[in-house]
Formats: C-alpha cells, sequence, structure tokens
C-alpha cells in the first residue's frame, strides 16, 4: 500500500526560466527548504502544472548558483507547453525525484561513452557533469549528440565549453542542416565509429528516442561493447512515479521503478517488440 | 614520391584486404586535393572515381533552387566518398564538396571496373566492402526520413 502522501506534490517556486530552443525551456525551481536538492543523475521528477496534469521530467543538472534543480522540457502538449509557459516566481508541483540513475560508479576504471539524441542530452547532461567532476576516476570519456537542426541543438554553450576541454571528446552532428551549417551533418550513429574508446572496458549510457537508441546499440556493438556494459533510459506513459499503477510497464519491469536507467542486456529482447 | 599502394593498404576501407588486390587497386589510383570548397564532383556528372578520403572533410549536398544546397551529410578521414561509379549510368547523384583542404586517393573507375570485372575474387572482395557502406548509409537514411528528434507535440494526437 502506498501511503497517500507520497501522491502529494511539493509546491514549487520557478527561479527562473530559460529558453533552450523554439520550444524547448529549462525551468530552475527553488531548492527543497532552502538546501541543494539530492538526485542522482538520469533520475526524474513528476511535475504538476496546476490544473492541467503532471509528466515526468528528467532533472537535467543542478543551478551553479543556489543549487536549484534544473528541469529541460520540451512543448509537446497541454502539459508540457503550461510547464514550458511558466515564468519567475510561477508556482508548479513537484514529485521526486523518482527512478534510476546512470551507473556512474560502475562505470569507474575504464572509458566511458555518453550517446544523446534530441532531448535526450538533457538526463545526460547531469552524467556528464559529475564524470568530470570526478575525471580522474574513468579513462577517455565521450559525449556523441545528436540534433535535428543546427538550431535545436541544446546546452550549446555548455557543449562549446566542453569541447574546449582536453579531456573529453566532444561530437555533435545534425540530422539536417544547410550549407550555412559548418559542423558535421549525419545520424549520431555514424559518431560511434569515429569516436576513441577501447571497448572492451567501456560504459554506454545512450538516451533519446527508442529508435535512435537501437541504432546506437547496434553501432556499439558491432564497435565490439558487451550488452552488459550498456545503459538506456527508457521512457514510457508514467503517472504514479511509484511503481503502482501499472501504466509504466514494459514487459517485466516497471520504468519509473526499475528505469528509467536500464541495463542493456536486461531489456534486450523487448526493445524492439512492438507490441510492449 | 608516396607509394599510394602503402596509402589504400592502410586506409581504414581497405584494411586487411588481400595484398595481391591492394596491388591491383594500386594502379588505378591517384593522390588528389581539394582546396576548401572545391567540387570533388557535381551531380549528373559522369562518375568516373571514388575516393578514399585521407585528411579533411568533405559534404554530400544536394542542390535545391530555392532553400540553397541541403547538406546530406559529412564524411572524413578514412571514410569513402561515392558510390554511383559503381552502378551503371555511372553518374553522381548529388554534389559532394570539400569543407576544408582535403587530400584522398582517387580510385579510376573506368581502370576499377576493368579490374574487377577480369578477377571476380577481387570483385567479391571490394563488394564486401561496400556493401557495409550502403547499409549503413541506407539505414542512416531511413533515421534521417523518419525525423526522430521531431517534437512529437506537432503531430496529432499528442498528449502531454
Amino acid at each position: 500500500m502506498i501511503p497517500a502522501e507520497a501522491m502529494v506534490p511539493t509546491v514549487t517556486r520557478v527561479t527562473s526560466a530559460r529558453r533552450e530552443t523554439a520550444d524547448t525551456w529549462t525551468l530552475e525551481l527553488e531548492p527543497p527548504g532552502g538546501r541543494k536538492a539530492a538526485y542522482r543523475p538520469g533520475q526524474f521528477n513528476m511535475l504538476y502544472a496546476f490544473g492541467v496534469g503532471e509528466v515526468p521530467i528528467s532533472i537535467s543538472g543542478t543551478a551553479r548558483r543556489g543549487g536549484g534543480l534544473l528541469h529541460t522540457v520540451r512543448a509537446a502538449g497541454p502539459v508540457s507547453g503550461a510547464i514550458t509557459g511558466l515564468k519567475r516566481g510561477a508556482a508548479l508541483g513537484v514529485r521526486g525525484p523518482y527512478g534510476t540513475g546512470w551507473p556512474l560508479d560502475e562505470a569507474a576504471g575504464g572509458d566511458v561513452v555518453l550517446v544523446a539524441g534530441g532531448l535526450g542530452l538533457a538526463p545526460l547532461r547531469p552524467a556528464l557533469r559529475a564524470l568530470l567532476a570526478g575525471r580522474e576516476r574513468y579513462g577517455r570519456v565521450a559525449l556523441l549528440y545528436g540534433a535535428r537542426r543546427p538550431e535545436e541543438i541544446l546546452f550549446r554553450r555548455e557543449l562549446e565549453d566542453w569541447r574546449r576541454r582536453l579531456d573529453v571528446e566532444v561530437e555533435v552532428t545534425v540530422d539536417h542542416a544547410g550549407a550555412d551549417w559548418h559542423g558535421e551533418v549525419g545520424v549520431v550513429t555514424a559518431l560511434v565509429r569515429r569516436a576513441g574508446f577501447d571497448a572492451a572496458r567501456t560504459t554506454a549510457m545512450i538516451c533519446g528516442p527508442e529508435v535512435m537508441m537501437r541504432f546506437t546499440v547496434a553501432a556499439l556493438r558491432q564497435a565490439g561493447v558487451d550488452d552488459a556494459r550498456m545503459h538506456l533510459s527508457m521512457e514510457r506513459n508514467m503517472k504514479c512515479a511509484l511503481g503502482h499503477c501499472g501504466h509504466c510497464q514494459f514487459g517485466a519491469d516497471f520504468v519509473c521503478k526499475e528505469g528509467p536507467v536500464l541495463r542493456y542486456d536486461r531489456i534486450r529482447e523487448r526493445l524492439a517488440a512492438r507490441e510492449i | 614520391m608516396e607509394n599510394l599502394e602503402q596509402v589504400v593498404k592502410e586506409h581504414a576501407f581497405f584494411r586487411g584486404l588481400d595484398p595481391r588486390f591492394v596491388a591491383l587497386l594500386g594502379d588505378c589510383a591517384a593522390d588528389v586535393r581539394f582546396d576548401a570548397g572545391a567540387f570533388l564532383f557535381r551531380e549528373g556528372d559522369p562518375a568516373n572515381h571514388f575516393y578514399l578520403v585521407r585528411e579533411g572533410r568533405v559534404a554530400l549536398e544536394m542542390a535545391s533552387p530555392h532553400a540553397g544546397p541541403h547538406r546530406i551529410q559529412t564524411l572524413g578521414a578514412g571514410e569513402i566518398v561515392g558510390l554511383s561509379w559503381f552502378v551503371a549510368p555511372y553518374r553522381w547523384a548529388y554534389d559532394a564538396r570539400a569543407l576544408e583542404p582535403t587530400r584522398a586517393v582517387a580510385l579510376d573507375a573506368l581502370c576499377l571496373r576493368g579490374k574487377l570485372d577480369e578477377d571476380p575474387a577481387l570483385g567479391y572482395a571490394v563488394l564486401q566492402r561496400f556493401v557495409p557502406v550502403l547499409i549503413e548509409r541506407l539505414q542512416a537514411t531511413r533515421l534521417q526520413m523518419i525525423d526522430v528528434y521531431a517534437n512529437p507535440g506537432a503531430k496529432k494526437g499528442a498528449r502531454r
């Protein structure tokens, strides 16, 4: 039995709202009780737009000043549209954080490849920040990021900062571009072949649309990365976020509880099944 | 003078190829350089070469009268540019333009097709390298076509 208070959101204020792309905003939420919020990179919160509804949103980092939690949201429907419309000082409900995080400790001692597609960079950003904060624990670190178009690249300034570092490889590509774009064009899976990592000791963390993740897994497998060292952030219809309602059931797992980060060898057989 | 046979042998595309075949390919090879902005080839032209990129970056583009060229793909060192040399009517289906100073090995298509016709074992070995590239580019095109990163809210029926 789940106590009723577990379903009650905490009223939280938006402390800043930053536009990332035409339809995507990053909201900074006040830290609960004025303290730096504890979460594991890869986890999500349920955000409730009062009178509209509730949606699961990955935590995309901690504000550098103030310690508020960042959530990067794309206006894709009425609820997310209402959330992206919130201005500084507005209130929304928050429950969480929920779910599993990226295997940052498990990856220590080896190379780490993060592969992000589109908005999938948001849940991977705190993972990369953590990897860089504990840089000495890891071998080579690479971020491979694919976006739809140049103007839809998320966190552009931070990507450029990472790219200037000498201890992390950052490769960015877009699916569609005109001749005024001077970066790479092509799908993110093509970057796997170009990236420098030792497949035998590599942990991969992948987040993006499921089709993109399936093809990324295929490219990583071809490169020699073991199934048990690939981790995917899954998305299903999360409602209660407590593993109770069953809406996010994905075969034997509830994505809200056993996921969203799941090891590939655990979900391998289910991933391409259209019935699940 | 640089030994092009050695360059072909060490290029990622032909790595591991039987030395006998490498020698045959070396007969068809030439060292080429392109300045930034120069075209390797243009859509509709005869597909007389294909290129093993050694340094630099090449964009594959399709011209469009009102929107400017669409950039389909960028390729770099260790990759190949050009597939149409292998299939009749041997005409390029897009433009290829160097984005930065680019160095490549150009393999003469007529010379190469002649050698492949004469030696089916060489033909098979080359096909074994070409087909994975074809499949990879076909898959990439599918992914680009289904527009995986599009906002689902732009599609009918989006709920959240």
